[in-house]
């Protein structure tokens, strides 16, 4: 098959038919058929590699394979960056069946790179489900994909029924005796669903709440209590160039800790926004924010004001961080998390109250309300932020937010007892008095940002900026 | 009486089958019904609950907590406008604003003629696209006051906007509950089967039979 011809329209690199991503220089582990304009075909997906990790894996022991995995050191790419390898070695012995699970839920605020791999590259993904389920003796795979992503949906449904007719699915598999079956299944709109135990719930029919831990893995008691290994989208993208080129080729990309490469989408005020595949830990927040083969630097020249950089629920990053690399180890240890890939830029014209309120009022949305710190917790948050916004903000409200925030994720940030300094200390991860970790990412906007810009939420205290009151005299039950 | 169409009939058994229990079906036959009838209904609900063994309660409780599913008549489009913070940072918020003009309805309703519900939504996976706004789960990247209008214009002129910057064009944009318009089906002489939980007694046949050789790569 020829090198697709890129067509540059705007200079910028992007690739029309792939919104979003751009092709830059550096290796392409998981996008390398998103040029191709029919990808998404199994006619192109076959000319262009689809299924060789497959047959390699097929020729090797189930055994093997996992091994071959946690050489790779495959680090999860859903948000928590587990190992998979590891992962999947929680599975008890002897117990069975097992089945696999695909995250396909992605709805983190910012992330943008499971609907690509999905909606450009099935065949990629459906590859990567049967190594796993080859590997880990997985009987049955469900692929969970977000309700509002209809185009994954059809893209998916047209690759497994392509799939399955040709040998690569169902009874059989590429006539040896593995036979497993994929079930595409759609999720209907709560961001919730993205944690491994309320995806589960929602698999078996139920609102999407998370489980009581422990167990802290589904791989022990998971899908209708058996075994389950729940992947995310990416995760699973990448066995098949694994299997194919073998684990050291892949440890050959990245960095000893974080092998490999990454979709990263870069949003906000910059020059080039885009869906970018990034060498882990080699390549720094200021290159890809800054550099020419990346995103180019901030829109129209401005200054930088603080990025998010790893989705909405973690802790914002300001000049002084730039110089990290995107390393999982790296970036935790300076009180935040790579996350799932998103990067959120905000340049010096941002309202940070407002962006503030924004992220807070996600998560006060979508709590799902199974434990009260949460449930009462970040809608009070949203309250007191809104009222600050509106010019009715009171004095005490910024030692109230911190308060509310110590009673969902405990920490030693209100002021009143513990100083300014307090905010310096906040834990991470964080501390949490609920099942799952979204009521404590509903405080990381909070601290971030009173931390480093406590004087505009002061001023728009003290100045009472905002909708003015009304003080008209009502008639006939209208105000005038 | 029964709420589903023949076809769909066929179809939500079809569905039912792909699962080791039935329950786990209530979400896509949801969508089904919503496909159906452009939103939930009650007897869709009581149906459903038939198809596989829960309670209409229990339909409803599991329905109710998702955000896509509609139990009172929605407009023949849903606008789902982004506002959460990379749409917010490029003005996802006055977008909104202009769709709330443009056609006097607030967020939440539906116009009088009954052809939109405007709804200010949460992140939907198109952040380095921002602003955004979808149809009926289409999506228009970098959209801006001028790419709504035209897209409305085209939906009561009975053209498809699809053209205009959303992916998966086949020239038509179906009305709301309609998600996928291609369907997975699964041919019986390649299925390899459901496997429920109760089938407790052993490992699968490939983890026995399968190659002894370590691999071929490193031969």
């Amino acid at each position: 098959m020829p090198e697709p011809t890129i067509v540059h329209p705007d200079g910028m690199g992007y690739i029309p038919h792939a919104a979003g991503f751009v092709a830059n220089e550096g290796p392409k582990l998981v996008s390398g058929r998103f040029p191709y304009e029919d990808s998404y075909t199994l006619e192109c997906a076959l000319a262009t590699g689809a299924y060789t990790g497959l047959r390699a894996a097929l020729g090797r022991t189930p055994a093997d394979v996992h091994t071959e995995v946690r050489d790779a050191t495959l680090l999860g790419r859903g948000g928590a960056g587990f190992p998979a390898g590891v992962k999947w070695g929680f599975c008890p012995e002897d117990v069975w069946p097992r089945y696999l699970v695909v995250n396909g839920d992605e709805s983190e605020p910012g992330t943008y790179k499971d609907r690509l791999l999905m909606e450009r590259d099935p065949h990629q993904l459906i590859e990567g489900c049967l190594i796993a389920c080859y590997a880990l003796g997985l009987s049955q795979c469900f692929l969970y994909v977000r309700g509002e992503m209809a185009l994954a949906q059809e893209r998916l449904a047209v690759a497994l029924n392509d799939a399955y007719e040709a040998g690569y699915v169902g009874r059989n598999i590429c006539d040896t005796d593995f036979s497993v079956d994929i079930t595409l299944h759609w999720g209907a709109g709560a961001y919730i669903v993205g944690e491994e135990t309320a995806l589960i719930e929602s698999l078996e029919g139920n609102r999407g709440m998370p489980r009581l831990k422990p167990p802290y893995f589904p791989a022990a008691i998971g899908l209708y209590g058996r075994p389950t290994i729940v992947n995310n989208v990416e995760t699973l993208a990448n066995l098949p160039w694994i299997l194919e080129h073998g684990a050291i080729a892949y440890r050959g990309y990245g960095s000893e800790a974080s092998p490999g490469t990454r979709l990263f989408a870069v949003s906000g005020h910059v020059v080039r926004p885009g869906v970018y595949e990034v060498e882990q830990g080699v390549t720094t927040y200021r290159d890809l924010i800054y550099g020419p083969n990346f995103c180019r630097g901030i829109r129209e020249g401005n200054e930088l004001k603080a990025f998010i950089p790893g989705g909405a629920s973690a802790p914002w990053f300001f000049e002084e961080q730039l110089d990290l690399s995107l390393e999982a180890r790296d970036i935790g240890a300076a009180g935040s998390m790579l996350g799932s890939g998103a990067i959120v830029v905000m340049d010096h014209t941002t309202d940070v109250v407002k962006a503030c309120l924004r992220i807070v009022r996600f998560f006060a949305r979508e709590s799902c309300g199974k434990c009260s710190p949460c449930r009462e917790g970040t809608s009070w948050e949203e309250k007191i932020l809104e009222r600050i916004l509106d010019g009715h903000g009171r004095p005490s409200d910024l030692d109230l937010l911190l308060d509310i925030g110590d009673n969902i994720s405990p920490g030693p940030y209100p002021v009143a007892a513990h100083g300014a300094a307090g905010l310096d200390a906040v834990p991470f991860p964080p501390l949490q008095t609920t099942i799952c970790p979204l009521g404590p990412s509903s405080v990381a906007p909070i601290t971030s940002a009173l931390r480093r810009f406590r004087s505009e939420f002061e001023a728009r205290i003290t100045r009472h900026e905002g909708i003015p009151v009304r003080s008209a005299p009502v008639v006939d039950g209208d105000p005038a | 009486m029964s709420f589903f169409t023949e076809a769909n009939a066929r179809t939500a058994a079809e569905v039912i089958a792909r699962y080791p229990r039935p329950r786990s079906a209530v979400i896509p036959l949801l969508h089904l019904a919503q496909e159906q009838e452009g939103w939930v209904t009650r007897d869709a609900m009581v149906e459903i609950a038939e198809l596989t063994g829960a309670t209409p309660a229990e339909v409803l409780g599991t329905g109710s907590f998702y955000e896509m599913f509609r139990f009172h008549p929605v407009g023949r489009y849903v606008v789902n406008v982004c506002t959460n913070i990379s749409c917010q940072l490029l003005g996802g918020e006055e977008l909104l604003h202009h769709v709330e003009e443009s056609l006097e309805v607030h967020a939440g309703g539906t116009t009088a003629d009954g052809m939109f519900t405007v709804e200010e939504v949460e992140c939907v996976a198109a952040c380095t696209e921002a602003p955004c706004f979808t149809v009926n789960y289409r999506y228009f990247h970098r959209a801006d006051p001028d790419t709504f209008d035209a897209v409305v214009d085209d939906l009561r002129a009975g053209r498809s906007p699809l053209a205009r910057g959303a992916q998966g064009d086949d020239g038509n944009l179906p009305a709301h509950g309609t998600l996928g318009r291609l369907r997975q089906h699964i041919p019986d002489d390649r299925r390899a089967g459901v496997v429920p939980p109760e089938q407790a007694d052993q490992e699968p046949v490939w983890l026995r039979t399968a190659p002894s050789t370590t691999s071929a790569a490193d031969a």
